[in-house]
Parts: C-alpha cells; structure tokens; sequence
C-alpha cells in the first residue's frame, strides 16, 4: 500500500485547474519528526482510502505560530499567522484538518480575529465522523480486540477545546477493553510538553511532567496508551522508556491505530 | 432605648466603613486595563448561576464540596435571621417576624440544622487544615499571614454559629420558664439539648442571650469588614467573577491588537504606521493587566485546587498558580495604598513581575489549562503567566536561551527545529 500512496500539494492540484474540498494541515512535527512522519502518512492512508479529495501545503506550509505565542513572543506569532493565512487565503482553502491539536487550537482560535476564517477539524474528528458515516470500520478480528487500551487527553484538544468524545469513539469500535487513566478528560494531566516546554530544559523540580503521567499510564495497566498530539507522542514514548516498559506498553496514534484495525 | 442607640450607630458605622473599603477595591480593580465583558447576557448568567451560585465546579471534589455546601448554604440561609436580629435592635422588639407562626417555627427549625451543620463543616475544614494537614492547604505560599486569615475565617464562623444557638438555648430555657418578654415561638432542634446545660435563674439566662445576641451581630459586622482584607472575599466576588467568565475556549489567547497593527504595516510597508502612544508589551505590574485579573486576584480563596492540578507544581518546579494570584492581588493592595498615600501612583521600584513572581515560575508553565479548569470561581492564573512572559519576551528579549534558539529557527525556517523550510514536504517522497 504504502508506494501507492500518493500525496497531493494544493499547488498540483491547482495546475490541473482542480482544488482540494480539504486541505491536510500537516504541521512542524508531522512534517519533520521522524515518529510523527509516520502518524502523517497514516492520517493520508486514511484520506486517500475513503476517497477524500484533500491536499497538503507543502514547502508552503509554515509553523502556526504556537509556540512563538505561547512562549511570548506575539510579534512571531502574528508575522507566522498572518503569512499562513495569506497563502490560505490565495488558494480559497475553507475547510482544514490539522494532525496536531496545538495547530488546531490556534488556526482554528486565534487566526479568525487576525482574518483568517476556516472549518478547523482535528483528525480525531474527522475519523469520528467518517466512523459515524459508515465509511471506516474495524477488520473483523483485528489487531486490538481485547487488548487493554488507554488515551491520553491532549490538553490543546481536551481541555483548551472540549474535544473528549472524537478520539474515545475511534477507540471504542475497536471491541478493546478500554480503560480511563485515573486523571482524563477535563481533569487530564499534561504531557510536560504545552506552552513551548518541548522546546526548553523543565525549570528545577524533582521530577519530569511525562514521568509523572506515565506513571498513570503503568497504573492503568493498558499495553496500549492512545495519543492524538506529535508533542505527547514524543513525551509519553520519552516517559516509557525512563520507566523501562518499552516491551509492556506501546504508544500510538488514534490515526495509527484506526489504518491497523481497518487494514488500510 | 440606649440599647437601640448603641445598635444603630454600631449598625451604620459597620455599613460605612465597609462601603469605604468596598469601593477602594472596586477602584484597584479599575486599575486595570479595558475589556469587554458586556456581550452574551444570558450565557453569563447562566455561568454564574451554575458555578457559583450551584457550586459545580466544586463537586469535582466531592467531600469539601459537600461540606462547603453546608457552610455556603447555612451562611447565605442564615442571613435572612440577620434581618430580624436587625429590625429587633432598631426598635426593641423580640423576635419580631414570629407573626409568621407555623412558618417561623420552621425557620427557626431550619437555621438551627444550618448552623450546627455549619459548625461542623468548619470544625472539620479545620481539622483538614491543621491536623491532617492536607498538602494544598499546607504549601509554602500560605505561610503566615494565608495561614493565619484561613484559621480566623474558620473561628469566626464557628463562634458566630456558637453564639446563635447559645442564644437560642438561653431564649428557649426562658420560654419554658415563662420568662416575660420571651414568649413561646420557634423550633430548637439543636439548641435544646445547649439549654439543658444552662443555669435556671431568669436573670443569667437573658444576659446570655443577650450577651450571645449582641455577640453575634457585632460579630457580623466585624467579620463583613475583615472582608475587604481577608481572602474571604470570594463570598461576594464570587458572583460578579463568574459572571464575566472567559466564555471562549480556553485555548484561545487573545491576539494583542497593537502588535497586529506593526505586523500589518511590516508585512505591506504601503500601509501607514501605526499612531498613538506606544504601549507597554505584556504585564511587568498590575496595571499592565485587566480588570478582570484583578478581579480573579481579589476572588481567590486560595483553595488551592490550581496548584493541586498543575503538572508543574506537582513535579516540584517553583510555580503555583494560586501564588500568582497571591501575588497578584499582594500587589495591588501595595499600589492601591501607594495612591491613597500620594493622589496617584509614584514609582515604588517594585513590580509584579520580579518583585513578586520570579522567572523561574512563570517559565514553568506549560499553558494546559489544569488551573484555568479547576478553579471553582473561574479565574485564570494562565492568562497573567502569559502576560508576564510577553513582557519579558517582547519587552526585555529575556527568554531562556533554548526558546530564544526556537524563535529564530521558527522565523527563519518557519518550524521550531532547525530544518529547512525546503525539506518540509520530504517525508510525502520518502
């Protein structure tokens, strides 16, 4: 499957005089993580397989602008903001799925007053919606039946934005045994990464933010933790190997595990 | 008769006093800078009706959410008393809504099951503070004075529960002893069992309850004025601060419109340059916040529920979001007094930031929301961590020296890394 997967820039798509109904927001760390390369291409598996005329940016697209914001620096932010929305802008994108919740977040926030003015979706959402619409369903006998499953609220998608069921429903098709971390939802704990941290060494303490969350994760007893952020990627697998569990437990992406238990 | 003169005069200087208090807060608080608040009426009283006056968030944690509710619910119940201990003092009468029969009864009934559950929410809130020491009503920014406001708050409240029932106790024994002037009205749940243990003359009796009487309404309006400077506040603050909740998503920071101006002009050099006076970049004091920060800062009951959540306090960094608060309105009341002092504010070579919250705390953060969500009232300790960090960003360029390594490569490659802009697309060929 893999070399059959074809990945279509807007401006292509544009010299064929044609133009994407959405348009695939890759983001820094899909773009340039080797880990998250992989969720990136899944998430394309995914688009290509329920027939989804999309595109990427390409060398087009630029980082959002989050961490610049979050860190303080809002001359960045709004230089980066409003050269993406100019480049959105010329190519009349209206509607956008981003892999990673802190580019949501902020397109889908903070780029409206700036006059950029998009249908922002995470891609938990839109496998949500292609589950509900019939067009993504589990291989009968898949990979995660029975295993025991947990999902890490990424704080961007969770508490910053109210998104708690799109990433639980693509778990929940799965005929897993599921399990909630003793901290979830609106009451789940940082990865350790948000407002630029992933960027920085953690100020002094006596302990790292992803120890501390993979802690819960052991409790839960799930051989799988669901992820849905590139930045909780990189600091849960980070948490698992200080804690020396790389062969007990594996951390995946909802788009990862949804092309394993569809066989795409 | 000179009873009632004491109790009027005692009446209306506590009335003052408090309302002269009152409005210095209400100016601090417009210390700070503009924002609109005024839109969404409904949705707003919808908020306030269910956070604070229904007490939602605070059944996150279900046991002092309970007992909370006692004392929340006994206090806001209990006053209604306080209407008749009023009417009472200014004109001589006793007990004076008993015309009310069957119903009065019942009132009674209810304010006594009140106040002892108030008793012993507070006894209890005080054992979890002090003896078993719960480690967020314990951590080092409550030390001394938090500490010593919190053990007041917890006193004054079960002595004011204390005197009502004593001097229900002591007005029921004179009921029973046909005592004149006390004649047989109300329900005494509790305070019958207190007035076993009194003494039988006729005349000790109604000196405790006076003595319990006047005890309780000057307790009253003492307490009503250590208010204004006690984190106790939040019993009234409480309503407006959530009223005028944040009601977008939390993810959402606001885009700074004097900065989108520059950026306009710096992208299209054809446009003109922004006029007016420059301002100041993010928050180095106070008054470089909005009013609604101040507000959060005088609203703080310093519960402690944010620090409690924050992935960074509870990892052993320095920050806690309920000191930035502290610290927030610590400040305030500083340069509130500098204005009382000197007709405005005079320099003081202090600031919020420095002074008060150092670097260490604010570069801490990791801007999840835990604080913002847990806050039973509301108040966003996120949004002031993220103005100190502009000023200090845009203002000083005194960012740690990995974040700065990130903003140039973002602006020179458009990706926090050190990549290539041309070598975005390359894992889509690999």
């Amino acid at each position: 499957m893999e070399n059959e997967l074809h990945i279509p820039t807007v401006a292509e798509l544009l010299a064929k005089g044609e133009s994407p109904d959405l348009l695939f927001w890759v983001g820094c760390a899909g773009s340039f993580d080797e880990r998250a390369q992989r969720i990136t291409k899944d998430i394309c598996k995914i688009l290509q397989h329920v027939g989804i005329k999309y595109a990427i940016l390409g060398t087009e697209e630029s980082c959002t602008g989050d961490p610049a914001k979050r860190a303080g620096n809002e001359f960045l932010f709004q230089m980066q903001a409003m050269m993406n929305i100019q480049v959105l802008d010329g190519y009349e994108i209206k509607k956008i799925v981003t892999a990673c919740p802190h580019c949501f977040n902020t397109i889908k926030n903070e780029y409206p007053s700036l006059g950029g003015h998009y249908e922002v979706i995470h891609h938990t959402q839109l496998i949500q919606s292609l589950i509900d619409e019939g067009k993504l369903k589990p291989a009968d006998g898949n990979e995660f039946k029975g295993k025991r499953i947990t999902y890490h609220d990424p704080c961007y998608l969770g508490r910053a934005n109210d998104v708690y069921e799109a990433p639980r429903k693509a778990l929940e098709v799965l005929d897993a045994d599921l399990v909630e971390l003793k901290r979830c939802k609106s009451n789940g704990l940082c990865c350790g990464a948000g407002g630029a941290q992933m960027f920085k060494e953690p100020e002094k303490g006596n302990k790292d933010v992803n120890v501390e969350r993979i802690e819960d994760v052991i409790e839960s007893k799930a051989s799988i933790v669901a992820a849905a952020c590139p930045f909780c990627m990189t600091m849960l697998r980070d948490g698992v190997k200080v804690k020396d569990k790389e062969q007990e437990i594996q951390v995946l992406d909802i788009a990862e595990i949804t092309v394993k238990a569809n066989k795409i | 008769m000179i009873g009632q003169l004491i109790f009027g005069v005692l009446l209306i200087a506590g009335i003052i006093l408090f309302y002269k208090n009152a409005s210095k807060i209400y100016r601090n608080i417009r210390l700070g800078k503009s924002l609109d608040r005024s839109d969404r009426p409904s949705e707003r009283l919808k908020v306030m009706l269910l956070v604070a006056f229904g007490q939602k968030k605070m059944f996150k944690k279900p046991i002092p959410a309970i007992l909370h509710l006692f004392v929340y619910v006994g206090f806001c119940i209990i006053n209604i008393e306080m209407l008749e201990i009023v009417i009472d003092g200014l004109f001589g009468t006793h007990r004076v809504l008993s015309f009310m029969g069957g119903f009065y009864d019942f009132l009674i009934f209810s304010f006594e099951i009140l106040a002892f559950l108030v008793l012993m929410g507070c006894v209890v809130f005080a054992v979890r503070r002090n003896i078993l020491k719960l480690k967020r009503l314990n951590q080092s920014e409550l030390d001394n004075w938090p500490k010593t406001d919190a053990n007041l708050i917890l006193t004054a409240e079960i002595l004011l529960m204390a005197a009502f029932l004593l001097m229900n106790a002591a007005d029921y024994k004179l009921q029973q002893l046909g005592a004149a002037h006390y004649h047989a009205v109300g329900s005494f749940p509790i305070s019958q069992y207190i007035a076993s243990w009194l003494p039988d003359q006729v005349s000790t009796l109604i000196g405790i309850e006076r003595g319990a009487w006047w005890f309780h309404i000057i307790g009253v309006l003492a307490f009503l004025n250590y208010l204004p400077i006690s984190k106790h506040l939040h019993i009234i603050l409480a309503f407006p601060n959530t009223y005028f909740s944040n009601l977008e998503p939390k993810g959402k920071f606001e885009n700074m419109p004097s900065v989108t101006a520059e950026v306009q002009v710096m992208l299209d050099p054809s446009l003109p340059p922004p006029t007016g006076e420059p301002t100041r970049f993010g928050v180095k004091d106070v008054q470089d916040l909005t009013w609604k920060n101040l507000l959060d800062a005088y609203t703080c009951t310093e519960c402690g529920r944010c620090t409690a959540a924050c992935p960074a306090n509870m990892t052993g960094k320095l920050l806690s979001p309920r000191k930035i608060m502290m610290d927030t309105r610590d400040r305030l009341t500083d340069v509130g007094l500098n204005i009382d002092k000197n007709g405005e504010f005079v320099d003081d070579g202090k600031s919020l930031l420095d002074t008060h919250i150092s670097r260490e705390e604010i570069w801490a953060c990791t801007s999840c929301n835990a604080c913002v969500e847990q806050c039973p009232v509301n108040i966003n300790p996120l949004e002031i961590i993220i103005g100190l960090r502009q000023y200090a960003v845009m203002e000083e360029s005194q960012a740690p020296a990995s974040v700065n390594n990130m903003f140039s490569n973002l602006e020179n490659n458009g990706a926090p890394w050190k990549y290539a802009q041309a070598d975005r697309a390359n894992w889509a060929n690999q």
